[in-house]
């Protein structure tokens, strides 16, 4: 009997009808329809953005397209005993979107949270999306709800017998319990996948929701990243030294390391028929996404960018596209030796002929490195380079390293761009790319 | 559909041993496995969890430098795959064989983010820069992907015990859009004083289970078979578990045969109040592994496939169906089938 108060109980069907020899339901995961129709354009038709710079697409436009940096001493916690005492925190100025959220899941929101929620409203809002059941939600982070993991160890050492809190640290810590939140927030009901590829999150993310409505397995997706600066993250990368003592300066030859950030991006993506059944603004189109995993090293790249160059390969055999036809690089540029002078020859390689008309910048320095959120901001600023027909430059760079090959934006500038590439790499060997296409 | 989903192998590390056989073994018997005390700092006692025994003989895999300095999760990860891989691991290291692997876990790498952590409180200028890339959740499926040099598609998905049906949903599509030859889904978690004692405050006698369970899934017919994953029913404000759980109930097909619920049930009426109320209509054959083994977070699902599967292949069942009911996330269910296993 259908259960009382459950909603969308019609829609509960069974996965797969065996009497009848296949008769499928749209809704389960597996087995899905097969796309008969050959793959669907995928658009943008939402984008909201948080960084350093603020919340939203014009105060980080501006942020970009005049080439600013946004560093500051870390005030969420003591530094005085690292390296790094600077990173690129996010400033809440008390406003926050009005959502379905009941007052208590107000109150428990972390950091982290209120990022991701304050990305998705910016970009709901623009999509002009509806409630409702089934719309599938892709996110990438590295560290979830990480700060409040760590309030909860030190009670737990402090006051061992005091659970005062507790619960409710374990449950807004996990990730699963913010993407839930964002649900709440908008009313809609997923499913959830939430990729943790390390520092290649944000882009993975993106490239499977990319491919979850390419291959037919949804209409629209909701998806992004987001990461907030934690104090174990932050000393992670200070005990490896691979954050900057001095200035983040990507792709120069005397960089000496990276800078945290943190924020949040997300996208709105749809079939391009649904778009424009709808009527909605379309904002760009994603034309391929890649992904390779480096073998090599936990935390260092292969020398050549291996990887890197097979992520950024499948993506362009993936868009139909050759280099040439690429106009920007927001590059993963982190600003550490080695993860720079790898990209560097990866990009070196891909380009071929190309590679002295490449246009590459890494955003990183400008709003550091936003780890699991990285790679959805650095979609939106190509998408911002696509819409806005400017590149962003790397705003710190004084003398290019020799193995860059390709010309390095070093101011802003105005620029002709109708395909960006927008490449990320981790821990842990993940390489993803994914390639963006200007609407005309 | 384009094409049948093959399971060409499981594997399983657990408080029963470091092989499927010894978890199938004892679920089957309803093995009394002993728990073991972790201590807790500031506690007089420990915390009671059901902790993958050491392995002997040790395997060859230990060896490989990659596994020098890893916490208990990665070990219990590439063990598990290994099993599952069987004879195709030559295939791979040949790259005769594209091999995509997902690796889904709840808590995930939390011996070193503890340690890593309380190094930091002592003082920061000394924490380990040889522990901090082992807390990192995709630790475990880079050591993976390193040992069997693969350098194909690998995700890390974080989320509820249900995390492994979605992952073996996403390895499925992978296979039938031809993008990887073979997939591994695994599912992995460790012991630790931390995430026992936060069980413990949804459920005072819970006792966690560590270690890890895989499948091993390629694009063809033969052997047992993944033939649906329903949706995944989260627990939102306008749904809860009871909800959820009842949905996903109603998603699964009637199965004709000796058909075998392995559901996810812990034995403790709260936590398994939704899930009790979905099935109460079930009368066939019905298993509940974490009864046996712990709950193992993100791995019980997995080890729940395991055993559905070894269930399958020795032909005590004709069918399979699996209930998620997760800690915090979701509602979710499979279905395994052996035409050719049939008696």
């Amino acid at each position: 009997m259908p259960p009382g108060g459950c909603p969308g109980w019609a829609s509960a069907v069974p996965a797969f009808d065996f009497s009848s020899g296949g008769s499928l339901s749209l809704r389960v995961l597996f087995p899905r329809p097969w796309q008969e129709k050959g793959s669907p354009r995928v658009v943008i038709t939402g984008a909201g953005v948080v960084t350093a710079f603020g919340a939203g697409w014009k105060k980080n436009a501006d942020g970009f397209r005049t080439g600013r940096t946004a560093f500051q001493p870390v005030s969420l916690f003591d530094t005085s005993k690292h390296r790094a005492k600077v990173a690129a925190e996010v400033t809440f100025n008390g406003d926050f979107p009005e959502t379905r959220l009941r007052r208590p899941q107000l109150r428990r929101l972390d950091r982290a949270s209120k990022l991701l929620l304050l990305a998705a409203s910016e970009a709901w809002e623009q999509a002009r999306w509806e409630a409702s059941d089934g719309l599938p939600v892709v996110l990438g982070t590295t560290s979830g709800g990480m700060a409040l993991g760590q309030d909860f160890y030190r009670q737990a050492l402090a006051h061992p017998q005091t659970h005062f809190k507790q619960a409710t640290r374990v449950v807004h810590y996990q990730c699963q319990r913010q993407a839930l939140d964002l649900c709440d927030a908008f009313g809609f009901s997923g499913p959830l996948t939430l990729i943790a590829n390390a520092c290649a999150s944000g882009t993975n993310s993106i490239g499977h929701a990319w491919e979850l409505i390419r291959h037919g397995r949804a209409e629209r997706v909701l998806t992004g990243g987001y990461d907030s600066l934690s104090e174990l993250v932050f000393t992670g990368f200070d005990s490896l030294q691979a954050l900057s003592t001095t200035q983040c300066r990507p792709f120069d030859h005397q960089r000496d390391g990276l800078a945290l950030g943190e924020g949040a991006a997300v996208l709105a993506l749809e079939t391009l028929e649904s778009a424009q059944r709808r009527g909605a603004v379309i904002l760009g189109e994603i034309i391929g996404y890649g992904a390779a995993t480096d073998a090599h090293h936990l935390t260092q790249p292969h020398p050549e960018g291996d990887a890197a160059l097979a992520s950024m390969n499948e993506a362009t055999r993936v868009a139909g596209i050759t280099p040439d036809q690429v106009g920007y690089i927001n590059a993963h540029g982190t600003g550490t030796p080695l993860n720079d002078s790898a990209e560097a020859l990866a990009i070196n390689r891909w380009s071929g002929e190309a590679v002295s008309r490449m246009r590459v910048s890494s955003t990183k320095a400008s709003i550091g490195h936003t780890l699991g959120a990285a790679g959805s901001i650095e979609a939106v600023i190509c998408l911002m380079s696509l819409r806005e027909q400017w590149l962003p430059p790397t705003s710190t760079l004084q003398t290019i390293d020799p193995a860059c090959r390709f010309q390095l934006v070093t101011k802003p500038e105005e620029a002709r761009v109708d395909c960006a590439l927008s490449n990320s790499f981790g821990f842990g060997g993940a390489n993803a790319t994914v390639i963006l296409r200007r609407w005309q | 559909v384009s094409g049948a989903i093959q399971v060409a192998g499981v594997g399983a590390v657990s408080c029963a041993g470091w092989t499927a056989t010894q978890l199938c073994e004892a679920v089957r018997t309803a093995a009394q496995l002993p728990a073991k005390e972790l201590a807790r700092p500031g506690w007089n006692h420990g915390l009671q969890v059901r902790q993958v025994p050491g392995a002997n003989p040790r395997p060859a895999f230990f060896a490989h430098p990659r596994f020098r300095r890893t916490s208990p999760i990665s070990l219990y990860a590439v063990a598990a795959a290994l099993e599952a891989l069987g004879p195709d691991r030559e295939l791979i290291a040949r790259r005769e064989l594209k091999l995509g692997i997902v690796v889904c876990v709840m808590s995930g790498c939390v011996n070193y983010s503890r340690r890593f952590y309380d190094e930091l409180l002592r003082d920061p200028s000394t924490a380990s820069p040889l522990v901090f890339p082992e807390t990192v959740f995709n630790a475990p499926a880079s050591h993976i992907g390193a040992l069997l040099n693969c350098t194909c598609i690998n995700y890390t998905v974080v989320g509820d015990a249900g995390t492994f049906l979605q992952g073996l949903a996403m390895a499925a599509d992978w296979l039938q859009e031809g993008r990887v030859d073979g997939c591994l889904v695994i599912a992995a978690e460790e012991a630790d004083w931390l995430t026992s004692e936060a069980a413990r405050l949804f459920e005072e006698k819970i006792i966690l289970g560590d270690g890890a369970g895989a499948l091993y899934l390629k694009a063809s017919s033969g052997s047992a078979q993944l033939k649906a994953v329903t949706d995944s029913h989260l627990f939102l404000n306008r749904q809860d578990r009871n909800c959820a759980a009842l949905k996903m109930k109603a998603e699964l097909p009637e199965l004709a045969g000796r058909v075998l619920l392995c559901d996810s049930a812990t034995g403790f009426a709260d936590l398994d109040a939704a899930e009790i109320n979905a099935w109460k209509n079930w009368s066939a054959d019905r298993v509940s592994v974490k009864k046996t083994l712990g709950e193992g977070l993100a791995a019980s699902s997995a080890w729940q496939c395991v055993f559905a599967v070894d269930s399958l292949r020795s032909k005590k069942h004709d069918a399979a169906t699996i209930s998620v009911l997760g800690s915090n996330q979701q509602a979710i269910g499979a279905v395994f089938s052996c035409e050719s296993c049939r008696e």
